[in-house]
């Protein structure tokens, strides 16, 4: 699986692209995150607010029951600012 | 149906011209420009930098223009949203709906910009005197987008 990083996000984590197993019992982007804000440290500040993320499956914005899958490509970030 | 997303600025003239030019079958073109503001209550802007999502950002307006063209009856639409950084008074966006009569043309072209605002992953941070900080999303730019449900 494939996790992309935006925006504060991104600096929080300290990276803007991993590539992960799917993590057993993660089947969907709320479990995910879950998962992400286990490891601790930028991830645990990341994902602190879970209110303050949004996400993407597959560069379609998606929310936290949507359902992940190994071949997924996952993005979080901020609420978009653009225009 | 046009979408850019890049870094060098943009020629409005010469975007709403593209749109309308060798037919006769439109009757109003609306633009909006979306310009880098300096001032904020007296802390000045310095730049501000545009980070986007490259694919996604193109797919999502794509996926907002389409909307606007099965909403209104619409002759041509151009989106074109720069990234990167910008100083005060640089052209950040342009919208541009052209249709048979004006009042498509206004409203699509207001839903384009709502639509955006709220979808479009883009995210800006700004350098000001004070410092930097990453600009948190508006629940005013939420509403604005929810009277078209």
């Amino acid at each position: 699986m494939k996790l992309l990083y935006f925006a504060w996000v991104r600096e929080k984590v300290g990276r803007s692209e991993e590539t992960i197993d799917v993590p057993q019992g993660a089947n969907t982007v709320g479990d995910l995150a879950l998962w992400l804000k286990s490891r601790g440290g930028g991830y645990a500040e990341a994902f602190a607010d879970m209110k303050r993320v949004r996400a993407a499956v597959n560069q379609e914005h998606a929310d936290l029951l949507a359902p992940v899958g190994a071949r997924d490509e996952v993005a979080f970030f901020p609420p978009v600012t653009g225009g | 149906m046009t979408v850019k997303v890049q870094r060098e600025d943009f020629d409005p003239g010469a975007e709403i011209a593209r749109l309308h030019e060798g037919r006769s079958d439109i009757g109003a073109v609306v633009s909006f420009v979306g310009v880098v503001r300096g001032d904020s209550g007296g802390d000045k802007l310095r730049t501000m930098t545009l980070e986007h999502f490259p694919g996604m950002t193109e797919r999502e307006l794509e996926r907002i223009a389409e909307e606007a063209r099965e909403r209104w009856s619409l002759d041509g639409v151009t989106i074109v949203h720069r990234y990167g950084e910008l100083k005060p008074g640089e052209r950040i966006v342009l919208v541009v709906t052209a249709a048979g009569h004006r009042h498509a043309a206004f409203e699509a072209g207001s839903f384009l910009m709502d639509y955006l605002k709220t979808k479009a992953p883009f995210w800006k941070r700004e350098m000001r005197e004070s410092g930097e900080h990453w600009v948190e999303a508006r629940e005013s730019d939420d509403r604005a987008a929810e009277r078209w449900r």
